[in-house]
């Protein structure tokens, strides 16, 4: 029989290795969610002690139009983004997967390139090109004949939405093209060389075959785009929240009402409200996602 | 038939044609425009370079110390990174290479930490700091790079798959620590897996806002994201001037990413297909 602790055995070791994720995440992740929740139980102003008041916040959180509004501009944005963000990256991703196409590389760069940007960077400007008065947007279309009068894009709720939701859309859509040829690599040559013997035209290849089997990918994009989108902070915070807040998305509010307005208490119901938001819309579009398999 | 063939084959390099010009014009745009005065970008459509960069650029750096900014962004990345990675490839190496007890639990918690809003615990994040004296200071930046999940997943699947225990074995043959083994004989090795985390890392704590922003006060010690969204409010009116802050946010990304492409868009490739 080995002994337990033999001197051959190091396994123990391992702890140590691991130990340093866990004291880290003890104290910059955990604790501080704990503290959230304990925070979201008070009414705290940031000066004296905090009071417990019980679910007060949350029920206050219950009764907030703003809360509502902000969910919903949040998915409004974030559906006027997805849906042309995954369409264009997945024809790119099937076009820079043909042979003949030449200068892939450069091509994936440039499209890859915004993703890397610092997001309030391209907050800051585009808020600069469709400035009503002064941005470029607005000379272009009038110098081309598109438009007489500039347009106050700021002042109008939609135009608002479709201007955050074109700049995220800008932004990510190169990484999923990315993410889409990855997985279209994946895909065996011989599966191809098979449909082409059978006399399969390249529509029928695409429609057949490419995309049932890219369906995994396009479920993890998916996926991973409801718990990002529903985050949406930078850009948009640079956008402003829009006429009567039809911009204002859910971070942003929590960011408003904790570090603008020292309401950490609410904010703190906010941020779990968020919290439980997304674990709902997580949970829904991997649901859907299984039931159609 | 041949002809068909041709049409659609222009037709998709005019396609391609196109999205190339809407993903460059903006930063075209945006550095023809840091180089007009503000009453010709207030008026005029501008497609040349202008000679007022000079102006701009001194109107903005009389106000906002922005390249002590961009210091701080390089000093904060490229430490924050450091430490990401050599935790990140020290726990993701405990991972593969020890059978400790719970090990199979342990890492399923460390993926399940992936699934939480980075936003849920920043209130709490902020007054946990404030407890600990670390308001004000690069330490809450630091710490948080000390866990990072998807970094020990990356690092776990590469340790399992490249680092023999051959080597580990020979290794404790020849006298040397625990800690040893992996400085002298695993971390060269990891080298790739390095890179790829390495990269990823740096461009998201170039890019980190919101915890900076909460965190930090003094401007002296503030980053540049932070900056360029202070600009946008200092400089409401003076247009140049909030140009070229964007051109110093964006340039050395473009040059970073000219030089580093071909790596950025293979890790991307590789890191979503192992996610």
């Amino acid at each position: 029989m080995r002994p337990v602790h033999s001197k051959i055995d190091k396994s123990f070791y391992g702890y140590f290795f691991i130990a340093p994720f866990f004291i880290g995440f003890a104290v910059v992740g955990l604790a501080p969610i704990l503290y959230t929740f304990y925070l979201s139980l008070t009414k705290w102003d940031g000066f004296s002690d905090p009071v417990y008041v019980g679910a007060a916040n949350y029920t206050r959180l219950l009764h907030d139009s703003f809360f509502y509004q902000t969910i919903g501009s949040t998915l409004v944005i974030w559906v006027m983004s997805i849906v042309p963000q995954l369409i264009l990256a997945l024809a790119l991703a099937l076009i820079l997967n043909e042979r003949f196409v030449k200068g892939k590389h450069f091509f994936r760069a440039i499209f890859y390139f915004p993703h890397i940007v610092t997001p309030v960077t391209l907050g800051v400007l585009f808020s600069l090109m469709f400035d009503w008065q002064t941005g470029s947007i607005n000379k272009m279309l009038e110098s081309i004949g598109l438009i007489h009068d500039p347009i106050n894009w700021f002042n109008n709720p939609w135009w608002s939405r479709i201007i955050v939701a074109s700049v995220i859309c800008w932004q990510y859509f190169g990484f999923n093209m990315i993410v889409f040829i990855a997985g279209l690599q994946s895909i065996s040559s011989e599966v191809y060389e098979a449909a082409a013997v059978d006399g399969a035209t390249k529509g029928t290849i695409i429609r057949k075959i490419t995309l049932p089997l890219l369906r995994p990918v396009f479920l993890f994009t998916f996926i991973t785009s409801v718990i990002g989108g529903l985050q949406l902070f930078d850009a948009p915070l640079m956008l402003g929240d829009g006429p009567g807040n039809s911009t204002r998305t859910m971070i942003m509010y929590l960011y408003e009402t904790a570090f603008k307005n020292f309401d950490y208490s609410y904010g703190s119901a906010i941020a779990y409200g968020i919290f439980i938001v997304v674990m709902f819309f997580t949970a829904i579009t991997a649901r859907a996602s299984r039931l159609k398999d | 038939m041949r002809s068909g063939l041709t049409v659609s084959r222009t037709f998709v390099y005019l396609f391609l044609a196109a999205v190339t010009f809407v993903c460059l014009v903006p930063f075209y745009s945006m550095m023809i425009t840091s180089t007009h005065a503000n009453a010709d970008i207030a008026s005029k459509l501008l497609l040349w370079p202008g000679a007022e960069l000079a102006n701009n650029y001194e109107r903005l750096t009389e106000a906002v110390n922005i390249w002590r900014g961009f210091a701080n962004t390089v000093f904060i990345s490229v430490t924050a990174t450091a430490l990401n990675v050599y935790f990140a490839a020290l726990a993701g190496y405990g991972f593969s290479k020890y059978r400790f007890r719970y090990r199979g639990g342990l890492f399923l918690f460390v993926l399940g930490t992936m699934m939480i809003p980075g936003q849920l615990g920043i209130i709490g994040f902020y007054k946990v700091m404030n407890m600990m004296n670390l308001l004000d200071t690069y330490w809450p930046l630091l710490l948080m790079s000390l866990y990072n999940a998807f970094g020990i997943f990356l690092m776990r699947q590469f340790a399992d798959a490249s680092i023999p225990d051959e080597i580990i074995e020979s290794g404790r043959i020849d006298g040397c620590g625990e800690l040893q083994i992996f400085h002298r004989l695993v971390l060269p090795l990891m080298g790739p897996a390095i890179a790829t985390l390495a990269i990823f890392s740096f461009i998201g704590k170039w890019n980190d806002f919101l915890t900076p922003m909460i965190i930090l006060f003094d401007n002296d010690k503030q980053t540049l994201p932070v900056m360029i969204a202070s600009v946008k409010s200092q400089f409401s009116s003076d247009f140049g001037a909030q140009y070229v802050g964007i051109v110093i946010s964006v340039v050395p990304l473009l040059v970073f990413f000219s030089v580093m492409s071909r790596k950025i868009i293979s890790g991307v490739a590789a890191g979503a297909v192992k996610g």
